[in-house]
C-alpha cells in the first residue's frame, strides 16, 4: 500500500515547485524579506511557519463542520494566532538568542497570508490528514524560497554560510568587499525577483 | 446555516479553550524564559566588561552563570555614592527605588578590573537598554553594549554593532578638571587632532536622533553614579 495516495502526494509536492506560495502565488513576501539576512534565522523561521501551518490546518480541518460560516474567518484567525503565540513562547523558552532576532516576525506569522489562505482555501474543505499534508507542503514551499534567498544574501552580504566563513581572507585582501545592499531589504527583493523570474522561465509557467 | 445561539456558544467555547491552552503553556514555560532573560542581561554585562565567549567556553546559560558568579561582584549604591548594605541589584524595584543604582564590579586576580552600569533612555523609536563599562580609574570607558532597542535596522540599530561599540573603548567621560562631560558622538569620523577627541566617538550617519538620545542618557546615567565614581577616581589617583 502506498504511504500516500496520489492526491495526498500532490498536496505536499505541488506547493514545493509548481504552485509555490511565495514565488508563484506571491504570498508571505513581507517575512521573506525580513528574516533572510542569515541562514540560521531563515531556517528557524521556516520551522516555525511549518509548525504553525500544519497545526492550524489540522485543527481548522477538524473543526470545519462545526465552525459557523458567519464567523469562520475570525475563528480561523484565533486558532492561527494562538498557534503563533505558542510557537513564540516555545522559542523564547528554548531558543532565546534566535527568538530575540526573530521576535517581531514570529508574531507577524499571524498576518502571513499563506496561513490564512491555506486555512480558508484548503482546510475548510478537506479532512485533517490531507490538510496537515497541505500545511506541510506549503510550509516547505515557503521554506525552500526563504532558505534560497537567505543563502545568497548571507553569502554575498556577509561572506558566510550558516555562520561559517566561506570567502577566504585573501579575497578581501585582494579588494573584494561584501555587498552591503544584500543585507538590506532591497537585496532580498532583487534575489526574490530573480528566483521568480528563473522559475517562470524554467517551469514554463503560463501567464494568466 | 447555524443559529445565532450556536454561533455565540461556539465562539465562546473556542475562545475559552484557546485561552486555557495558551495560559497553561505560558505559565509552564515562564520560569525557563525568565532564566533566559536574566542570562541575556548577564551576557551583556560581561561583554561590556570585555569578556568574550571562547570555543571551549561558549556562552550557554550555565557558563554565563559560572563566569558571572566567579568574576563579578554586584552591589547597590545610593545617590551619595555609598554602598547600600544587604541589597543586591535584583532587589531594586525601578518603580519605587529611584535613588539606588545597581553596580557590577569585575575582579581579576583579586584586583578591580572595571565597573558596569546599566544605561537606558530614548532613541528614535523607543527606549534603548544597555550597559556601559568603566575602567578602574573611574574616568575611562571600557565598553558599551545594548541588549534591547527598537531602532531602525541599518541606521540607529548600528548601536549594537561591534564597530560602533569599539569606538567607546578608551574614551574619557571626565575632563581635565575632573568634571563629568560624557561621551559625544560626532557627525562622521572623529578628528583625532582635535582637543575634544578624547570624549568623542564616530557617529552613525543617518541616525542623528538615536545618537543624540544616546549622548544625553549616557551623561544622565553617569551623573547618577558620579558621586561613587568621584571617590574611585580619588582613590585611583592617590
Amino acid at each position: 500500500m502506498a504511504l500516500l495516495s496520489k492526491s495526498s502526494k500532490a498536496a505536499v509536492s505541488d506547493p514545493l515547485m509548481s504552485n509555490n506560495p511565495i514565488s508563484l502565488q506571491v504570498l508571505g513576501i513581507c517575512s521573506a524579506l525580513a528574516v533572510t539576512t542569515k541562514l540560521d534565522i531563515a531556517f528557524v523561521m521556516t520551522l516555525a511557519v511549518i509548525a504553525v501551518l500544519c497545526i492550524s490546518n489540522t485543527v481548522i480541518s477538524l473543526l470545519r463542520n462545526m465552525i459557523p460560516s458567519k464567523v469562520r474567518i475570525i475563528v480561523q484567525l484565533s486558532v492561527i494566532a494562538s498557534m503563533v503565540i505558542l510557537t513564540d513562547l516555545i522559542l523564547q523558552a528554548y531558543m532565546y538568542d534566535i527568538s530575540k532576532q526573530l521576535t517581531v516576525f514570529v508574531s507577524l506569522i499571524i498576518t502571513n497570508c499563506i496561513i490564512m489562505g491555506r486555512a480558508e482555501a484548503f482546510a475548510m474543505q478537506n479532512g485533517p490528514w490531507k490538510s496537515f499534508l497541505d500545511g506541510l507542503g506549503n510550509g516547505l514551499g515557503y521554506g525552500i524560497i526563504l532558505i534560497a534567498v537567505a543563502f545568497f544574501r548571507e553569502l554575498l552580504g556577509s561572506g558566510t554560510i550558516y555562520g561559517f566563513k566561506v570567502i577566504p581572507d585573501a579575497m578581501y585582501a585582494a579588494g573584494y568587499e561584501n555587498m552591503g545592499l544584500m543585507v538590506l531589504s532591497p537585496g532580498a527583493f532583487i534575489i526574490l525577483g530573480l528566483i521568480v523570474w528563473a522559475q517562470r522561465i524554467l517551469g514554463n509557467v503560463e501567464e494568466e | 446555516m447555524h443559529s445565532n445561539k450556536y454561533t455565540i456558544i461556539f465562539t465562546m467555547l473556542i475562545t475559552m479553550v484557546l485561552a486555557f491552552v495558551l495560559s497553561s503553556v505560558y505559565s509552564s514555560l515562564e520560569e525557563q524564559t525568565e532564566r533566559n532573560v536574566q542570562a541575556d542581561i548577564k551576557k551583556n554585562i560581561l561583554s561590556s566588561l570585555g569578556f568574550v565567549p571562547s570555543e571551549d567556553m561558549p556562552w550557554t546559560t550555565e557558563n554565563v552563570e559560572t563566569i558571572f558568579t566567579s568574576s563579578i561582584t554586584s552591589f547597590v549604591i545610593d545617590k551619595n555614592g555609598d554602598i547600600v548594605d544587604g541589597m543586591i541589584p535584583e532587589d531594586i524595584d525601578p518603580k519605587v527605588d529611584k535613588n539606588v543604582f545597581p553596580l557590577y564590579k569585575k575582579m581579576t586576580d583579586g584586583k578591580v578590573d572595571g565597573f558596569a552600569i546599566p544605561i537606558s533612555g530614548k532613541g528614535l523609536w523607543g527606549t534603548m537598554y544597555g550597559y556601559f563599562a568603566i575602567e578602574p580609574d573611574g574616568a575611562t570607558a571600557k565598553g558599551i553594549t545594548f541588549y534591547k532597542h527598537v531602532e531602525t535596522p541599518g541606521l540607529g540599530a548600528e548601536v549594537d554593532k561591534p564597530w560602533f561599540q569599539q569606538n567607546y573603548k578608551g574614551k574619557k567621560f571626565v575632563d581635565e578638571n575632573g568634571d563629568l562631560i560624557g561621551i559625544q558622538t560626532v557627525k562622521g569620523k572623529v578628528d583625532e587632532s582635535s582637543e575634544e577627541s578624547y570624549h568623542q566617538v564616530d557617529g552613525i550617519s543617518g541616525a542623528t536622533i538615536t545618537s543624540r538620545g544616546l549622548n544625553k542618557f549616557l551623561l544622565k546615567d553617569l551623573e547618577a553614579y558620579n558621586p561613587y565614581l568621584e571617590r574611585i577616581r580619588k582613590d585611583y589617583n592617590s
